[in-house]
């Protein structure tokens, strides 16, 4: 053997163990949270309220919470996000200014999670006086996934092929009739995708909602959108640090992190799933 | 034609709503993070190793120890998912069959979507008990475990974007060298690697900058100890952890409060600078290649 194929030998063998030890870590995670979540989960940890100081009972004003927290995102996101693809990509001239505000947006997309509580906490729950409430915890979210949404949405737009647009503007079609009967529709599947990993994200995130909206223990669901409430991933974190029943707490939290990760892994499943196709379609058009 | 301009006018406002939302937390970042220095000194406050801040009678706003312990469990986080998330993409690009790659590369992607919270929990109670016990050492929740954990997070995030930019290197780069005798491996190392090395830069940036900020798993697992760390095993408090953990108690408009907006602050703009890094190399990335900018 000489010395490149000994080399080449060498060289997939560590990329052969970079894969195997990447696959084992996070396998490990998903097992462990599956083995000792699984036991805890069923009808009444699902359905009933935490009862002796969160030692038994369920979560279910967590799941709950969680749910509004992130249907109030993605509402106080969708819109804005959407018309503000369209109208970057379809109505403003491009330019220098443009591609500024591409930049933009795509950084505050990786501004850290916490520095968005921070100012949640500032504006909503302060300065508006909406206090720790639901209301302030999904506009924080909502503004946490807005810039993902936005460059979503953009990318699907920018990759509706120009001839399109062009050929619907020729047969007479005004603007507004070309970007709704032609160009969204095109774009629609991409569009999606950002959303649907928005809402994966926003349903997972503790850090901005630890301020904003999240409370250790609340008996009742939620009665308005000023109230404060219990959420799946801070009740994990509150489990782990607070309380005077460590080993009941840490079983409880096993089964919230198994909800909370079936939950997002599901719904980014959905993103991917709805991507890959695209992308499927892409390669095969080409 | 009415209808157009209403239209036309409605996504505007829209559009500058959102950009002017997006702008405010910039503006309330400074707004209240610039008067810290108004009352702390800021070299004192840059280069300080006491973090008292609720002590009753001499408060002090040190965060050298709060910085070094954010840079501490990036740099090894970065030790973990950089050879891990690379070799695991190269893995992906080279060696995979189609069926593989297929199934893997999309799995990857899934794992970027595991909320942090999930890892700061697996850290903290399968992760810490587990190397205290393997080596004997006084506390499970310290750096090297933040690290770890940190850095296991982001092996998804590096993986998957350093895939992307092997998967740009056109195929003639490949055919060209094989027709000129070089093996496999050859090929890899010295032509599709280096081909792909601003791609490959920028994932580890956004690597980096998704570590840094990460604010879950180091509030769980670091140990939350302001000091500065004499070994790896030493329990540490990085910035996001300090301001997720003091956040709640901070009374509104006290030195405390913008102490931690400044903390806030600190971590926005490193991260727009990585993240500005991150862009301006791959669109160079691009324009080498041939995709256009």
């Amino acid at each position: 053997m000489n010395r490149a194929t000994f080399d080449q030998k060498i060289g997939f063998g560590l990329l052969y163990l970079s894969i195997l030890l990447t696959l084992f870590f996070l396998g490990s995670v998903i097992y462990f949270i599956a083995a000792r979540g699984a036991g805890i989960i069923s009808w009444q940890f699902l359905t009933e309220a935490p009862r002796k100081a969160m030692t038994a009972g369920g979560v279910a004003p967590a799941i709950v919470g969680t749910f509004y927290l992130t249907i109030g995102a993605v509402l106080v996101a969708i819109i804005p996000g959407i018309a503000c693809a369209i109208y970057l990509c379809e109505y403003s001239p491009k330019g220098v200014a443009m591609n500024l505000i591409r930049v933009s947006i795509n950084n505050l997309a990786g501004v850290p999670s916490v520095v968005f509580g921070l100012f949640g906490l500032s504006v909503f729950c302060k300065y508006m006086g909406f206090g720790v409430s639901i209301l302030a915890g999904a506009l924080t979210l909502g503004l946490l996934i807005l810039p993902g949404i936005i460059s979503a949405a953009q990318e699907a737009l920018i990759a509706v092929p120009q001839s399109l647009r062009e050929a619907s503007l020729a047969l007479g079609a005004t603007q507004w009739q070309t970007i709704r009967k032609i160009v969204l529709p095109a774009a629609l599947p991409g569009i999606l995708t950002g959303i649907i990993l928005g809402v994966g994200r926003a349903a997972g995130e503790t850090a901005p909602i630890m301020f904003t909206a999240a409370t250790m223990y609340k008996r009742g669901y939620p009665t308005s959108v000023f109230s404060e409430t219990m959420a799946l991933p801070y009740h994990i974190y509150a489990l782990m640090t607070e309380g005077t029943h460590p080993k009941a707490q840490t079983a409880i939290a096993f089964g919230c992190a198994l909800i909370l990760l079936v939950l997002v892994l599901l719904i980014s499943a959905i993103a991917i799933y709805f991507r890959q196709k695209q992308r499927g379609a892409s390669y095969g058009g080409r | 034609m009415v209808k157009e301009n209403v239209l036309k006018w409605t996504f505007g406002t829209l559009a500058y709503t959102s950009l002017l939302a997006l702008l405010a937390i910039t503006i309330v970042l400074f707004q209240q993070g610039l008067p810290l220095f108004g009352r702390v000194n800021a070299w004192e406050f840059f280069t300080g190793i006491h973090w008292y801040p609720t002590h009753d009678e001499h408060p002090e706003y040190g965060i050298l120890p709060i910085i070094i312990a954010s840079l501490c469990t990036t740099a090894g986080a970065m030790l973990v998912c950089v050879p891990l998330g690379v070799g695991s993409a190269l893995y992906l690009n080279e060696i995979a069959t189609f069926r593989q790659r297929a199934f893997l590369k999309p799995v990857v992607e899934l794992l970027a979507s595991i909320p942090s919270i999930v890892f700061g929990f697996f850290g903290m109670v399968i992760v810490a008990p587990f190397l205290q016990k393997l080596l004997h050492i006084p506390v499970g929740l310290n750096l090297f475990t933040a690290s770890l954990i940190l850095g296991i997070m982001a092996i998804p995030t590096v993986c998957s974007l350093s895939e992307d930019a092997l998967s740009f290197v056109p195929r003639s780069f490949r055919e060209a060298s094989y027709a000129l005798g070089a093996n496999r491996w050859q090929t890899l190392t010295q032509v599709v690697f280096p081909a792909a090395g601003s791609g490959i830069s920028t994932a580890i940036i956004l690597g980096m900058s998704r570590a840094i900020g990460e604010t879950m798993t180091v509030l769980m697992v670091a140990g939350n100890a302001a000091i500065i760390p004499k070994s790896i095993f030493d329990p540490v408090r990085p910035m996001t952890s300090t301001i997720a953990a003091e956040m709640g108690e901070a009374v509104i408009g006290s030195t405390h409060y913008h102490a931690l907006f400044a903390i806030g602050l600190i971590l926005f703009v490193v991260t727009f600078v990585f993240n500005i890094a991150a862009e301006m190399i791959s669109r160079r990335f691009r324009i080498k290649l041939g995709l256009g900018a």
